[in-house]
């Protein structure tokens, strides 16, 4: 418990922490529920800086009173001491908390649990909704009835219904008449304005005026919006909002604009002439203004950077240090044969120990300033296999070919058939020598790619009779009946989403509409873990770059890091405010990026679980995301076809490249990073020279402080090839060590 | 648009007639109007929300069509019983019933035996997942092989032959080759895979010379070719078939009718060798033919040499090959029509070339022959009256647009025969197809009456009779008797069959090679398909 308050603590602690909170957990079933009903809420801790307003402190008294009066002893401890609250602060009981909290446990209080469980999350801030009452919806737990009306009490009766459509079209008339550089700034408040005032119409129990208000305005909204606006117009009744957490979340959190000042200015002039109460209300209500000094932005820059469903990321969210270097290779001595043709000769006994760094290694060897300490995060030790590994690595990169423009890569396509469109994920190894997919029939399969077949570990009666003091006891043990080409993994009991190789070959892990995510071991084919937590479908997972972590992220809406070794995850990532779609870890794995179907991408940091970048500009669910191999850049794709480019030590949108007409559902680097590839649903290979879309930012955007630049629309001569497959629309893009991409994707018979 | 389609999802609800239905299939008897309304608008807001969250299900499963098992998992996200066994055969499992002044539709439930499920045979197993590998592209450029998909999309493929000269514009080109668009000049290569997609270049005029080796080669082939010797003949055709372009190009210059002849004989025979594998002579092959098909002069003396035998027997030929070696990788076929189809379409064309595109599109079957000859007729009715009927211009156009009348009528009479409904009246017809209107009809009831005669003699004649398929042959006298013995059975024999005028003197010979070839490529206007370029094969 104290691990998880105090961020900066370490892991290992921390994980020595973890299973103490299991202990007095009731069951870990019931645990789990909690924290995957909890968690979807937004939680979130009370501001950080600054002593809290008069009325702020008046609210957080009420929380208080509120939580002793369901014998929330913890979280009352928490908040006040989180809040700064100071004047009957006890802090005797700071440091048994936990020591309380079993109390109640033992009473079989759910409910205390809950909030503990809720507050475990809380050690993830959110910056982006701050409010105290947020707390305590959290807090309150799992029947979610009170906490509705709590939420939604925020949207008092106020003013006439009928004169709403007045309001806002006073409103539309101000914005568009004012100065064009202005309006386009301006014109960012129209939406928010106009689902909080919709939203507002239904709470009050006006149907009728609601439907007017929509029916009238919805046609005005920017069409990315589309999406919402369908799930709005069906929404009518006030008992409907209870139920949808999307909107409830619209609701908490606080919509971000960014508008320069001079603009904000001329809106508040406007609404305190005009004496519109209303509109001014929920603009300090609902929405966060995040001023800027400078110039207004251009219309093309403010939709390339909108579109998410809680508007645009703060800016001070996105300047918190990321260490996006890469880690130290560890020193690796290389025997480097002088005839290629011996690099299989792996057994330690080389002709001459020439300890020559290739190119990778000296490159290592200088410290790189953006990279985070080598023990920030702890990391599983190196084994000898995975040193042979990492010498396989070395050789393989030394025949790698050169990618670019005038070198561009061949292209290996891995065609399921009779898969009747039932593929769902597919993984690859990194040395591209076994291949997994899902399949919506709850399976598994695993495929050798080269002529080694897979076999399985003989019987525990025939590995006693195995000699194992024998050179060769690692093939010993495997069984030669058992060899095949392709493996079935069964176990899950529904469409399996995600799967991922473990970097050492031993472990694969699939996540699945089950709510698990189950670890198999590609030595026996069997399942070894599965991990509940979720509750709700798991749409992705991935194993760290190093192994031992791995991260999934689900309906649930929020991410998860756990390690192989724990079967409760050590972080919760919290904060998207609608299902996270995929996720992918950093290349120095201190880094887990979601994207999610809230149309917004988040950089979390593993080791305290904040929230360090919000990316927004996607105007579709993300469903794919890939960092760049020297963990800079970081690309995303999404339904609405689009791939965007990240900067991400800046945490500023670079690129945005156009061509594909459907869903992106892979991405990948080359090996060097110089070309991108993108696959998608419609049936396309594209190759993007991505070295140039780095290359031609304008770095003086970076210094200034406004926190956006102008993109340059040369998606046309990014774009290096298309290759259209027959009717396979591609799941999954991998480059080989040398440099060889491959693709793989079920052919569509229809 | 889309802001109405929006305005109307809003409005959609369900009636609370259904309501009422449900309730009372539950055995709720009288449920008030208000409590309709009520479960009508929870029933559709829910409804709508399990059809979102269905969504996200078949966006993941990387699917585009909605599945009943997305509703099932979205239902199991709600808390809610999936609908176990759905199953329907048909899109829209519903029936409809009216009466007592209610209309409905219902879900029919069939009773089902059981012993019906228990005995039928078990279905077949469904094949097993596995997969396969090829290459989507090498170094950058995607070969053309059956895994990957043709070179110009199918939706294409069928405009172009359906409408072939919609896709000839400059601007449906461009979209043929979205493949190749922004790679820029970075790739030679890509650039070479975007040559080899735009149809049928026509060279402008050009000279090409021959070396002195080449012409020395060329007498030896054409020699071995022409003369008696058969071993040496069949040396020949077995590796030098890529001189056929050649050779034609020469003999098309020189006019040398009878060896354009000898040279389309062998072509035919070459393509009846089921062991030779020719796809990758096509190249080579199929611009010789074509330009037999539609070269604007094939002979010293268009006016009394046969050369419309030739065209006959070329477009033949190259139906056949069309048949054989079309796939949707190479798409000869509709590059062919669209071929034809332009230089038909052409005002300028001559009557030679006009007479080889048809003979050309009409030996490619009924379907060619109805959606782009028959619309043409009136035009081409017109053509010919005019040159019939008006001042005398010169024999050749006169003997030209009797052949094409001829032709057109005796290609069009049996499809028209078999697609028109039956009154074959005179009037009718001659508002249909102008000019032509009145020889088409009798000649379709011809072909009606011939029809109806094989109908009763069914049991040995076949409709292929009918198509006559005359040899080729350069001897007069075995000509005739072909010709002559079918005569009778046939509808109409057209006397060009006779292949060579009947003026003796003819050059059967070919003439001694002048010491230097200068092949002329006269195709000055597009219309005049001369010599097609050997590289856009």
């Amino acid at each position: 418990m104290a691990a998880v308050q105090d961020g900066q603590m370490e892991l290992d602690a921390e994980k020595e922490t973890k299973p103490e909170i299991l202990s007095d957990g009731t069951s870990n079933l019931s645990g789990n529920t909690a924290s995957g009903t909890l968690s979807s809420s937004p939680l979130t801790a009370a501001p950080a800086g600054g002593a809290p307003k008069m009325e702020d402190q008046q609210t957080l008294i009420a929380v208080l009173q509120f939580l002793k009066r369901n014998k929330l002893t913890d979280s009352v401890e928490i908040l006040r001491r989180e809040a700064g609250l100071g004047e009957d602060q006890e802090d005797s009981q700071a440091t048994d908390g936990s020591g309380g909290g079993k109390g109640d446990v033992d009473g079989g209080d759910a409910n205390s649990l809950l909030s503990r469980v809720s507050i475990t999350s809380a050690a993830a801030p959110q910056s982006m909704c701050d409010s105290p009452l947020m707390f305590m919806l959290s807090a309150a737990g799992a029947d979610d009835q009170p906490d509705v009306s709590v939420v939604l009490s925020a949207y008092s009766q106020q003013g006439d219904p009928s004169l709403y459509q007045v309001y806002y079209s006073g409103l539309k008339n101000f914005i568009e008449s004012v100065l064009d550089c202005h309006r386009a700034e301006l014109s960012q408040l129209f939406y928010p304005l106009f689902v909080h005032m919709y939203l507002e119409l239904v709470y009050n129990n006006h149907e009728n005026e609601a439907k007017a208000f929509f029916e009238k305005f919805s046609g005005d909204q920017e069409c990315y919006y589309q999406d919402d606006l369908r799930v709005l117009c069906g929404l009518t009744k006030k008992e409907h909002l209870k139920g949808n957490e999307v909107l409830l979340d619209f609701r908490t959190s606080r919509f971000v604009l960014r508008i320069s000042r001079d603009s904000y200015q001329l809106l508040k002039r406007h609404l305190q002439e005009r004496h519109n109460n209303q509109i001014w209300n929920i603009i300090q209500e609902h929405l966060y203004i995040d001023i800027f000094d400078g110039m207004p932005r251009s219309k093309s820059q403010i939709d390339s950077m909108s579109g998410s469903l809680a508007g645009e990321g703060k800016r001070e969210v996105n300047k918190a240090k990321v260490f996006h270097g890469l880690l130290k290779e560890p020193e690796i001595e290389v025997p480097l044969d002088d005839e290629d043709d011996e690099a299989e000769n792996e057994e330690g006994k080389p002709k001459k120990k020439k300890t020559k760094k290739d190119s990778l290694g000296s490159k290592s060897k200088k410290q790189d300033p953006n990279a985070p300490q080598q023990n920030r995060i702890p990391l599983p030790e190196l084994k000898d296999s995975d040193k042979l590994d990492k010498i396989m690595y070395m050789k393989e990169s030394t025949k790698r070919i050169r990618l670019g423009p005038e070198n561009l890569p061949s292209i290996c396509f891995y065609t399921f058939l009779n898969a009747y469109q039932g593929l769902t994920a597919v993984d690859f190894t990194d040395d591209s020598s076994l291949l997994a997919g899902g399949f919506a029939d709850s399976t598994v399969r695993v495929w050798s790619v080269t002529p080694k077949k897979l076999r399985k570990v003989k019987s525990a009666a025939d590995l006693n009779m195995i000699d194992k003091e024998s050179d060769d006891v690692l093939e010993r043990i495997m069984d030669e009946k058992t060899a095949s080409e392709s493996k079935i993994l069964y176990g899950h009991s529904g469409p399996v989403y995600g799967v991922s190789f473990s970097p050492d070959r031993n472990y694969l892990l699939s996540s699945s509409e089950d709510g698990t995510v189950r670890l198999w071991s590609l030595l026996t084919f069997t399942c070894l873990v599965g991990y509940k937590g979720h509750n709700y479908p798991v749409w992705d997972t991935q194993f760290s770059p190093f192994g031992y972590y791995f991260v999934s992220g689900g309906h649930d809406r929020v991410a998860r890091l756990w390690a192989t070794d724990h079967y409760q995850p050590l972080r919760i990532f919290a904060g998207h405010l609608a299902d996270v779609t995929c996720t992918r870890f950093h290349p120095n794995s201190n880094y887990v990026a979601t994207g999610s179907t809230d149309r917004t991408i988040r950089l979390w940091d593993v080791l305290n679980g904040n929230c360090v970048r919000i990316f927004t500009g996607h105007k579709g669910p993300i469903h794919s995301l890939a960092f760049s191999p020297n963990g800079k850049f970081l690309a995303s794709g999404s339904t609405d076809g689009r791939v965007l480019l990240w900067d991400i030590g800046h945490g500023l949108m670079i690129g945005e490249l156009k061509g594909h007409t459907d869903t992106i559902y892979s991405l990948k680097f080359s090996r060097d990073g110089e070309i991108l590839a993108s696959g998608s649903m419609d049936n396309t290979v594209r190759l993007w020279n991505s070295m140039k879309a780095f290359d031609e930012v304008e770095t003086d955007d970076f210094t200034a402080t406004t926190g956006h630049i102008h993109l340059p629309d040369n998606s046309q001569e990014l774009l290096l090839g298309t290759y259209h497959s027959k009717s396979t629309p591609v799941t999954h893009l991998h480059f080989t060590r040398r440099n060889l991409l491959l693709a793989a994707g079920a052919y569509n018979s229809q | 648009m889309a802001e109405e389609r929006r305005q109307k999802l809003c409005s959609v609800i369900l009636p609370t007639e259904s309501m009422k239905a449900m309730a009372e299939s539950v055995g709720v008897g009288s449920l008030q109007e208000d409590s309709c309304l009520a479960l009508s608008e929870e029933v559709s807001y829910r409804i709508k929300e399990i059809a979102q969250d269905a969504l996200k299900f078949m966006h993941h499963g990387k699917r585009r069509k909605l599945t009943t098992g997305d509703i099932d998992h979205a239902l199991k996200l709600k808390n809610v019983e999936p609908l176990y066994g759905f199953q329907s055969q048909e899109f829209i499992p519903f029936r409809f019933a009216s009466g007592g002044g209610r209309e409905l539709h219902f879900y029919e439930e069939k009773e089902v035996d059981l012993s019906d499920i228990i005995n039928t045979p078990l279905p077949r197993v469904p094949l097993d997942v596995s997969l396969k590998a090829h290459w989507l592209s090498i170094d950058g450029v995607q070969p053309a092989i059956p895994e990957n998909p043709p070179p110009v999309p199918k939706e294409q493929q069928k405009t172009d032959s359906t409408e072939p000269l919609k896709a000839v514009k400059p601007g449906q080109e461009e979209e043929g080759s979205i493949q190749t668009k922004g790679q820029g000049a970075s790739s030679a290569e890509v650039k070479g895979s975007s040559a080899k997609m735009v149809p049928l270049v026509m060279k402008p005029r050009s000279t090409h010379e021959l070396s002195v080796e080449q012409q020395l080669y060329y007498k030896e082939i054409t020699e071995a070719c022409v003369g008696s010797c058969e071993a040496k003949r069949a040396v020949c055709v077995c590796n030098k078939c890529y001189l056929f372009l050649f050779q034609v190009r020469v003999n098309v210059v020189q006019n040398n009718l009878a060896l354009l002849i000898y040279l389309m004989r062998m072509v035919k025979a070459l393509m009846d060798n089921p062991t030779l594998y020719l796809e990758k002579y096509l190249h080579e092959l199929i611009p010789a033919v074509v330009t037999c098909i539609v070269s604007k002069q094939l002979c010293l003396r268009p006016d009394v040499d046969n050369h419309w035998a030739l065209r006959d027997f070329a477009a033949r030929l190259m139906a056949q090959s069309c048949k054989t070696f079309s796939t949707t990788t190479n798409n000869i076929q509709s590059r062919i029509t669209k071929t034809f189809t332009k230089a038909l379409l052409d005002d300028k064309t001559q009557w030679t070339t006009r007479y080889g595109c048809i003979a050309g599109l009409a030996e490619l079957g009924h379907d060619v022959i109805k959606t782009l000859i028959i619309p043409r007729l009136s035009v081409e009715g017109a053509r010919i009256k005019a040159v019939m009927d008006g001042p005398v211009v010169s024999n050749i156009d006169k003997i030209g647009a009797d052949h094409v009348q001829s032709l057109l009528l005796k290609h069009c009479a049996s499809v028209v025969a078999k697609t028109r409904p039956l009154p074959d009246m005179v009037d009718q017809y001659k508002v249909d197809y102008g000019y032509l209107g009145t020889m088409l009809c009798s000649h379709v009831v011809k072909a009606r009456a011939q029809a109806a005669f094989q109908a009763q003699t069914v049991n040995r004649t076949t409709l292929t009779i009918t198509q006559p398929r005359p040899t080729l042959s350069v001897s007069q006298s075995g000509l005739s008797t072909s010709s002559g013995s079918r005569a009778p059975s046939i509808i109409k024999v057209p006397s060009s069959l006779t292949l060579m005028s009947t003026r003796p003197g003819t050059p059967t010979q070919p003439s001694p090679p002048a010491t230097k070839y200068i092949v002329m490529a006269t195709s000055a206007g597009a219309a005049s398909t001369h010599i097609i370029e050997s590289h856009t094969f």
